[in-house]
Parts: C-alpha cells; sequence; structure tokens
C-alpha cells in the first residue's frame, strides 16, 4: 500500500466511525440546501469560520467515499508547527497547508497544492476569512479565494453559511457543548472578469446574504 | 433484566395500529399520484414509519432498552431546544449540567426511584442551575436565561421522562393492558386529538381560536377535537385501561384541552423566536419537538391521573 492509499483509507475509516456517529448524533446538522452541495469535485467551498468543528460539520455532509476527496485549506503556522500535527492532520483530515505570511513566492507557487488538487477532481474547502472569529461576526474576506478561482475559472465556487460551531466550541474555550448547527448553502458561482477585490467581495456577500436570511433571534 | 409485559390486548392494538399506518400510507401514496407535488405528504408518512418501528422495536424487548430510547429521545429535544433558543456564551458550563441531567434523571427512573424522579428536576435541579450560573458571574441577562434554562430541562427532560415512568406501574393496577396499554392509550388519544382537531378546524373552522399565536387553531377545531377524542377515550377505555366509561370520557377531555394547549405553546415558543419549525430532524414534519409538543403536555398528566386512582405503589 502506497503512503496514499494509506492516508486515505486512514482518513475514511476516521469519519466512518468516528467523526459522522459524533457529527450526526452527539451534535446534528440541519442541511436544508443539501442538492446544492456538489456530488463531485472539482469545486470550492467557501464559509464562514468560527470553530473548528466547522471543518468537519461541512466534510460530514458528504458520503465517506467522496470525504476522502475533500481537503480543508489550512493554516501551515497553525496546523503543521510540529511534524506530528502535521502528520496527524493531513492524514486525518486531509488538510492542504498554506503560508498565512506574505512571502516571495508567485501565486502559483502559492497555490500550488490548491490548484493540483482541483485538476484532480477534488472538492477544496476555504475559509477566506483566513482565521476563527469570536463572535460569530463574518470578517472581512482575504483575497486568496478570487485568485484560485481566477487560475481556475471552470471550477464552481459553493458558498455556505454555517450557524452554531461558534457555541459548540468557540475560540476562546477547550469544551465541547453540544448543539444542532444550520448549514444554508448557496447556488455556485464562477470566477467573471471582475477584479479580484470585487470577486471577494462578491462572495462575501453571498455569505452574508445567507446569514440575513436566516437570522433568528440572538437574545432573550 | 426485566421485560416488559405485552397483554393480548395490547398485541392487538399493535397489530391495528400498523394496519391503520398502512391504509393511511397507500391513502398518502395514491393522492400524491394523482394529484402532483404533494411529495410531503410522502415524506411525512416515511418519517412516520421510522418513528413508530423505532417505538416498537424498543418497546418490544424489556424495561432497560425502552427507558434508554427514551433518555435517547429527551436528549435529541433537549439539544433541538437548546439549538433553538438564544443562548448566552456565558453559560456553556450550565448547559452541560443541564446535559448530564439526563442520565441522572433516566437512573432515578430506571431504579423506580420515583420520589427522587418527582423531585430531581423540579427542585434540584432549579436550585443548581442558579448556583452554577453565580459561579460564572454573568449577571447580564440572569433572570431570563435562568428561566429558559429550567423551562428546558422541564420540558425536554422531565416531561419526557414520563413516557419512561409508566413502566414503574404494576401491573396487577392494569389487568386489561399493563403498564404498555397505558402509555399506547394517551399516545393514541395525543395522535388522534391533534389529528381531529385539523379535520375539524379544516371542514367547520370559522372562529379564531388564538389568532396572535396560532392563526389555524379554531373554535370548531377544538370543540370538535375535544368531544371526538372523549368518544375515542370512552371506546378505547375497557381494551387498554381499568377506567369505567365515566372516568375515561373525562380523561379524553382533559387530554384533548391538554394536548391543545401543547400544541399552542410550543407555537409560542416558535413565533417568539421567529422559527418555523424547531429542527429538521424528521423530514415533513420539522423537529423532534414539533411532533411532541402536545405529548409533553398529555402524558405526564394522564400519568398522574392513573396515580390518582390507583395511588398504591405509584406515590410510595
Amino acid at each position: 500500500m502506497d503512503s496514499q492509499s494509506f492516508k486515505n483509507s486512514v482518513k475514511f475509516l476516521f469519519f466512518l466511525l468516528l467523526v459522522k456517529p459524533f457529527i450526526f448524533f452527539v451534535l446534528g446538522i440541519n442541511a436544508r440546501d443539501m442538492d446544492k452541495l456538489p456530488k463531485h469535485g472539482p469545486a470550492i467551498l467557501v464559509a464562514n469560520h468560527n470553530s473548528h468543528i466547522d471543518t468537519l460539520l461541512i466534510m460530514s455532509l458528504f458520503p465517506v467515499s467522496t470525504i476522502v476527496k475533500v481537503h480543508p485549506v489550512a493554516a501551515a503556522d497553525y496546523f503543521c508547527n510540529t511534524k506530528l500535527k502535521s502528520f496527524i492532520f493531513k492524514t486525518l483530515i486531509g488538510i492542504i497547508p498554506i503560508q498565512r505570511r506574505v512571502t516571495k513566492q508567485s501565486k502559483e507557487e502559492m497555490f500550488k497544492d490548491i490548484n493540483a488538487a482541483l485538476k484532480n477532481n477534488e472538492i477544496v474547502i476555504i475559509y477566506p476569512e483566513g482565521t476563527r472569529g469570536e463572535d460569530n461576526k463574518i470578517k472581512d474576506f482575504k483575497t486568496g479565494v478570487a485568485h484560485i478561482a481566477k487560475m481556475n475559472p471552470e471550477v464552481p465556487i459553493i458558498p455556505m453559511y454555517i450557524n452554531g460551531p461558534d457555541k459548540i466550541l468557540p475560540k476562546i474555550d477547550a469544551i465541547i457543548v453540544p448543539f444542532i448547527s444550520d448549514i444554508y448553502i448557496a447556488e455556485p458561482v464562477y470566477y467573471d472578469d471582475t477584479t479580484t477585490k470585487d470577486f471577494t467581495l462578491k462572495i462575501k456577500s453571498i455569505v452574508e446574504n445567507l446569514y440575513l436570511t436566516h437570522r433568528r433571534k440572538e437574545t432573550l | 433484566m426485566e421485560t416488559i409485559a405485552l397483554t393480548s390486548n395490547v398485541k392487538i392494538c399493535i397489530a391495528a395500529l400498523y394496519a391503520v399506518l398502512g391504509i393511511i400510507t397507500i391513502v398518502a401514496y395514491v393522492i400524491s399520484f394523482i394529484k402532483k407535488g404533494a411529495d410531503n405528504l410522502k415524506t411525512r408518512m416515511k418519517s412516520f414509519w421510522i418513528i413508530v418501528l423505532l417505538f416498537t422495536a424498543a418497546f418490544m424487548f424489556n424495561k432497560l432498552t425502552a427507558i434508554v430510547f427514551i433518555m435517547l429521545v429527551s436528549y435529541l429535544a433537549l439539544k433541538e431546544f437548546f439549538s433553538m433558543i438564544p443562548t448566552r456564551r456565558s453559560d456553556r458550563r450550565v448547559l452541560l449540567w443541564a446535559y448530564l441531567s439526563i442520565p441522572i434523571q433516566f437512573y432515578f427512573i430506571y431504579t423506580g426511584w420515583i420520589t427522587m424522579f418527582y423531585l430531581f428536576i423540579p427542585l434540584y435541579l432549579f436550585l443548581l442551575i442558579p448556583l452554577r450560573m453565580v459561579m460564572i458571574g454573568d449577571t447580564d441577562g440572569f433572570l431570563k436565561s435562568c428561566g429558559t434554562l429550567h423551562w428546558a430541562v422541564m420540558t425536554c427532560v422531565y416531561a419526557i421522562g414520563y413516557f419512561a415512568v409508566y413502566f414503574s406501574i404494576p401491573a396487577f393496577v392494569n389487568p386489561a393492558g399493563g403498564a404498555l396499554g397505558f402509555l399506547l392509550y394517551i399516545l393514541i388519544l395525543t395522535i388522534s386529538n391533534d389529528f381531529m382537531q385539523y379535520v375539524f378546524g379544516k371542514t367547520f373552522g370559522k372562529h379564531k381560536i388564538t389568532p396572535t399565536v396560532s392563526p389555524n387553531k379554531t373554535v370548531e377545531g377544538l370543540l370538535g377535537g375535544v368531544f371526538s377524542t372523549a368518544v375515542i377515550a370512552t371506546v378505547l377505555a375497557p381494551f387498554l385501561t381499568p377506567f369505567t366509561y365515566l372516568q375515561a370520557f373525562l380523561v379524553g377531555l382533559v387530554i384533548a384541552l391538554a394536548g391543545f394547549f401543547g400544541d399552542i405553546t410550543m407555537s409560542a415558543i416558535k413565533r417568539d423566536i421567529g422559527v418555523k419549525d424547531t429542527g429538521a430532524l424528521l423530514p415533513g414534519h420539522g423537529g423532534i419537538l414539533d411532533r411532541l409538543d402536545s405529548m409533553i403536555f398529555t402524558v405526564p398528566l394522564f400519568f398522574h391521573y392513573v396515580a390518582y386512582y390507583y395511588s398504591i405503589g405509584i406515590l410510595k
């Protein structure tokens, strides 16, 4: 067994035996637009980000056979700062590490792994806020997703809004409290001929719109 | 392992329920075949079958599986409630305590420690929730949060716990149906009451009864539901319960009213928060609380009706 198929089998079993039962029984998802979820790659999923749970929720929406082809893009400085962490997250979750610092690399070099995954008909999750939020507010989106879209104009971008994980496991706490999360999925968009800045704003407004349409009472 | 006694009447009743559900399913499929776009009816029936099959599977074996099943229902309901309402970030530890009350409460039910079952949530948790909250120290919205959390636990743990506490009723109280006979009786009455109120409301409904809470409810629907539920209660009584006709007729009236108020209470909460359904667990129905809303009122009430007449061994 080569190392890639070993990683895939471990990830397959991890999601089948642990993550999916945990997400669907202990936590729970109210997914209401499941038909808008892509059946296969390539695709870029874009979501707001408040908790590590976000990633497990989005991935659990897919059948386990597809999950091995879903890769969250994750900060290299956080998830790969030690060899052990890097190995664990790359094997169990299948993350694609990315540098958050400005480097001298070209954009093609920086997004090399993401582009390769998309070429390989895989699905990539990106949180354009760049980090977890602390108050369930949607922060400004970084332009990375627009650059990737520009390099892959035929790949659909599926914006989604997640509500709940900031209550389950917020950035400031280490204890999990069960809540059912809501996931709202928008129609796919493709890169148009606007600037990367405008395209970023467009995606952000779609995610914000999902939040505003489904907003409910937030204080007693 | 304590098994659940199934009298022949209860077996016949379960078989009859499956037959009725089968007929309704066929009708639903015919309707959705004739009228295009009535697919919601089909998903609704599918969910119904899953609920009924799970219920029978859980209650056929023994007391422990039945109680564990109700405990899981209680967990799903409480989680749904906490996810629906706004909660304070500072109350995360309090919510964990509330979840922890579920296994404790069902332990009391399983061991037959009925006094603790009665006291644990209305008294001890009533004291423990504010205790944990003052230890955290966030006073902004303290009273609202305290009240909401206790209401949630009363609804989703205490009231739902009554489903399981029926199994503590000794068999001699109900020779015709046993403990399961009482439970079947109240579930049939609550569900048929929901249905009858809907049918009478659709057919004769004119005068709105609670325009601000639930605009679809009418005086005609309520009266029709109350009367037909009382009749069904009287007809079913000798089969599943030890009640006289008069006792059964009275219980039918009380249950129908309680079911109505349980229903509109949950509607009022949903309206307050601004959601249509309490969740999306049961396709075609909404959330688990949407299905349990009337039972949260009727099941505990009926238990105490039984306990009032046959207090021997229940209130000890």
